[in-house]
């Protein structure tokens, strides 16, 4: 394997990584309002993913730091075509952070109220503007000779796109849901259960809408039909599963089949892409590679190196750090944020 | 105005505003570990409610220099696209490995100290402040090894109209990151330092808490008045190797039009005339540039002009003088901040050992004003080093107008300036709002010993206002 494909596939990971955890986060930020009835009740969601969300973040900011390393110029079609987006899911991220902090500190309710909108919001615009970004990366962009791409409006817009950021807003709650049945208690975990079953029709539709759309208005299928027709195969399965050990509230069970769906469905966009990372609509000739948007060898066998030595390390503490808090939260309990 | 003007001024405002909540972080979660280490040794329940209350600050600047941190991460690739391009071969390693190293440890350790009070055993709830005081220094190291690479470039080769890495190595040797990393790092702890040094200085003007404070004060001045003299010495020498790497910054932080011949004096003022390359009303103190630059008293400095001719012969025709005003001035502030810091850290210390630290008001009315002095002096200090590199971004290599996004409209980042300045004055309203909530409800110390109820804003708190 070339060094630029395994940095291709890493990104893939650190991508995959950061829906598995940011989406569940992003779920429990949605069902703030679906779930939650008062603000007590909001607050045991919140303290579920209080220790996490940080370092879930991180994953998104690692997958950035490593598109610019190992692909720079990736990085700088991506960010300075995506200008707006971004500057929109930038504001959503920084209202979102400080929110969890800041909720708890004045006693007021009116105070709380305010910060609960800063949680509620952004969870559900920010996957929805990953799923649009995305599903434009396969569907293919304005970029010119020069790498630079020269969006408008529609060029994100389009119903292809957003069908897409509908598919991982559904995919982040739903995820969300099954997370709240692992770490609540009584009756919010019956609703949190009750909503996931429903959910979970909605977002079936939406997938199979997806997946037949992506057949008819991207090459995907026709580049790596080999691959794709086993994975949604596979993905359909593991949806279907966790739907089904929801119901016997098997909820470990029915958590590890949907972050099976999520790894699933990230992974196909990347292996229909491959070796793309950004598709031209303007000349195939102008596509970008992971050959002509990738760092040295040199470079690169640095990085790896480094991302060997330390990744299990993160991972390994990371866990840890999920068996510290694998008690469920329950209202009768302290509650920091 | 055009592009590159907006795209420059977006950069620099956040990026100060980002430093601002980063030497806070830094110094304050160190103070925070020392503090819990003194609670698990010597078993006095004051050092943890010292922790837990210092730590809440920590909290909330944490907070808002991680939100603006993750903006700094994507602003690369959103204003200056064809830097990114150019150098992120060699300038995305560090970032890179800054997430993997640092940011995962200290999100992750934050994490479980915040909720972990009473879930581990004393020393696994310390080493985890610790582990996050580790993280936030080595951010500061990898991302200042970016930094140093474009002030001082190494261990790289240009191919094929792009910078590759060559020498991994060389980018960690750099001798820039070990003149800028100790100053920085003594920089953001003089600042944890002073913060809270100032804050308990408020308090004891009330004498309120007098022993929690006059402890708190302690630590502060301690870890303030070792990290001033420390800081002081490396930016020393951060000077003389600034002579060597980039004369031209030094020149025009002198505003030093003609060759100073030899021995050079150091001007304290001068009223700056940049269109006649000449300044009046200078006053000057002899022999001390030799010494900032060499740490001698004889040899010559290069001035302005003459380092111009040079540059215009090697790098071709075009200006090479940064903004001299602005250079000059931040770094005659920045030194007299670093002279104060030190002066005010050797005044506390006497005070304190004669026990006279509470009666002085004078003093704790001046620790108060204190609190400004490191913000100032590390704007000050990151507006001359980046402000005296221009017109480069990567010095000798890359130019700032060369370096940013051909496919960003001015209307774009009028609005994105617009936004983020908008989001960042709800923030930094927000932030002095709760800093001074959290000091005026103080650190409760007559409640129990339980984590469960000396939390001021706990559940039930907060539960009974809201039914
Ligand atoms: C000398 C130190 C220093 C400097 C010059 C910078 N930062 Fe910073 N940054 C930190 C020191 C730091 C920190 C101490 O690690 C922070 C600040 C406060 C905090 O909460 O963590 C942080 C947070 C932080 C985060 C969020 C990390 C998280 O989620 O835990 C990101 C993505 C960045 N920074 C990125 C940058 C970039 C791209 C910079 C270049 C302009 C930059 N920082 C300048
Ligand atoms: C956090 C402290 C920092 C501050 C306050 C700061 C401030 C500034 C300022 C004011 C400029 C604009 C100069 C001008 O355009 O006249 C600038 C330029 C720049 N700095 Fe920094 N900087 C900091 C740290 C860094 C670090 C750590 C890096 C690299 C990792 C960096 C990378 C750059 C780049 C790429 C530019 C070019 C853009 C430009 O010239 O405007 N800066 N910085
Ligand atoms: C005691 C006198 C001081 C001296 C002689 C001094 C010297 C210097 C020099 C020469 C630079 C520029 C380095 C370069 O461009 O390569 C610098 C930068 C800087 N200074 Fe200072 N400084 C002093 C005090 C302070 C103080 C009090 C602070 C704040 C707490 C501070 C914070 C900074 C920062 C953040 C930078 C930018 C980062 C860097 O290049 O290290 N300095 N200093």
């Amino acid at each position: 394997m070339l060094l630029s494909e395994l940095w291709f596939l890493l990104i893939a990971v650190l991508f995959i990584g950061f829906f598995f955890l940011e989406g569940y986060d992003f779920g429990v930020g949605m069902a703030t309002r679906f779930v939650a009835k008062n603000d007590l009740e909001r607050r045991v969601l919140i303290n579920t993913i209080g220790p996490f969300w940080d370092a879930n973040e991180v994953w998104l900011i690692t997958a950035g730091g490593a598109m610019f390393a190992a692909f720079p110029n990736w990085y700088a079609t991506l960010f300075s075509g995506f200008y707006v987006p971004l500057v929109v899911m930038l504001l959503l991220l920084i209202a979102r952070g400080t929110a969890f902090e800041f909720r708890a500190k004045v006693a007021h309710p009116k105070w709380g109220e305010t910060w609960d909108w800063a949680i509620f919001i952004p969870s559900l615009l920010v996957p929805f503007l990953w799923g649009v970004v995305f599903s434009s990366l396969v569907y293919g962009l304005p970029i010119d000779s020069k790498m630079n791409m020269h969006g408008v409006f529609s060029s994100f817009v389009n119903p292809y796109t957003v069908l897409g950021g509908l598919l991982i807003t559904l995919l982040c709650l739903y995820h969300g849901l099954v997370y709240l049945c692992l770490r609540t208690t009584d009756d919010l975990r019956d609703r949190a259960r009750t909503l996931a079953k429903r959910i979970f029709w909605i977002l079936a539709a939406a997938a199979i809408a997806f997946v037949v759309v992506t057949f008819f208005v991207t090459d995907l299928f026709t580049r790596r039909g080999g691959w794709l027709y086993p994975i949604y195969l596979l993905d359909v399965a593991a949806l279907i599963l966790s739907v089904l050990f929801l119901g016997k509230k098997r909820d470990g069970w029915a958590f590890g089949m949907n972050a099976g769906v999520i790894l699933l469905t990230v992974a196909s966009l990347f292996i229909g892409l491959f070796p793309r990372v950004m598709v031209s609509n303007i000349k195939p000739a102008y596509d970008l590679t992971i050959y002509n948007s990738a760092s040295g060898s040199y470079s690169l066998g640095v990085m790896t190196i480094v991302a060997v030595t330390l990744l299990p390390f993160v991972l390994g503490y990371s866990i840890w750090s999920y068996t510290v808090f694998k008690k469920r939260v329950s209202k009768k309990e302290h509650l920091e944020y | 105005m055009d592009v590159l003007s907006l795209a420059r001024f977006q950069y620099a405002a956040t990026t100060i505003f980002h430093f601002f909540f980063v030497p806070l972080s830094i110094g304050l979660v160190l103070i925070v570990s020392i503090m819990e280490t003194m609670y698990v040794v010597k078993k006095n329940d004051i050092y943890k409610k010292m922790a837990q209350f210092w730590g809440k600050l920590f909290l909330i600047n944490f907070a808002i220099g991680v939100v603006t941190g993750i903006l700094q991460e994507f602003q690369f690739g959103m204003n200056w696209s064809q830097y990114s391009r150019f150098m992120g071969d060699v300038f995305g390693a560090p970032l890179a490995i800054e997430a993997l190293l640092a940011f995962f440890l200290e999100s992750t350790f934050i994490g479980i100290w915040v909720f972990g009070w009473d879930r581990l055993k004393k020393g696994a709830h310390l080493a985890c402040i610790w582990l996050v005081t580790a993280g936030t220094s080595l951010s500061a190291l990898w991302i200042l090894t970016a930094n140093s690479f474009m002030q001082h470039p190494v261990g790289f080769a240009v191919q094929n109209g792009r910078a590759v890495m060559t020498n991994f190595g060389a980018l960690l040797a750099n001798p820039q990151l070990w003149v800028e990393f100790p100053h920085t790092i003594f920089g953001s702890f003089a600042t944890g330092a002073f913060v809270v040094s100032g804050i308990s200085a408020i308090v004891l003007l009330k004498k309120k808490d007098i022993e929690f404070y006059k402890k708190s004060f302690k630590i502060g001045i301690i870890v303030g008045l070792s990290s001033g003299i420390l800081l002081a010495f490396f930016g020393h020498f951060q000077a003389q190797y600034l002579v060597q790497t980039q004369p031209m910054k030094m020149a025009a932080s002198e505003a030093l039009w003609k060759d100073s011949g030899s021995p050079a004096a150091w001007t304290v003022v001068a009223n700056i005339n940049t269109k006649d390359h000449q300044n009046s009303g200078e006053i000057k103190i002899p022999y001390l540039l030799d010494y900032l630059s060499y740490g001698t008293f004889s040899g010559n400095v290069k001035g302005i002009d003459t380092l111009q001719k040079k540059y215009t012969v090697k790098y071709g025709k075009g200006n090479y003088i940064p903004p001299v005003k602005t250079t000059f001035w931040s770094f005659r502030i920045m030194t007299v901040m670093g002279g104060i810091l030190c002066l005010l850290g050797i005044v506390g210390a006497i005070l304190l050992w004669r026990n006279k630290l509470v009666e002085s008001k004078w003093f704790l009315r001046l620790m108060v004003a204190a609190i400004a002095v490191p913000y100032i002096g590390s704007t000050t200090g990151w507006l001359m080093t980046e402000i005296g590199r221009q017109p480069w971004t990567v010095f000798g290599f890359m130019q700032t107008a060369a370096s940013v996004s051909p496919n960003v409209s001015a209307g774009e980042l009028l609005f994105s300036i617009i936004a983020f300045i908008g989001m960042y004055s709800i923030l930094g309203v927000v932030m002095i709002y709760l800093f001074s909530r959290v000091i005026k409800q103080g650190p409760s110390l007559n409640a129990e010993e339980t984590t469960h109820s000396d939390d001021p804003f706990d559940g039930e708190a907060y539960h009974v206002v809201t039914e």
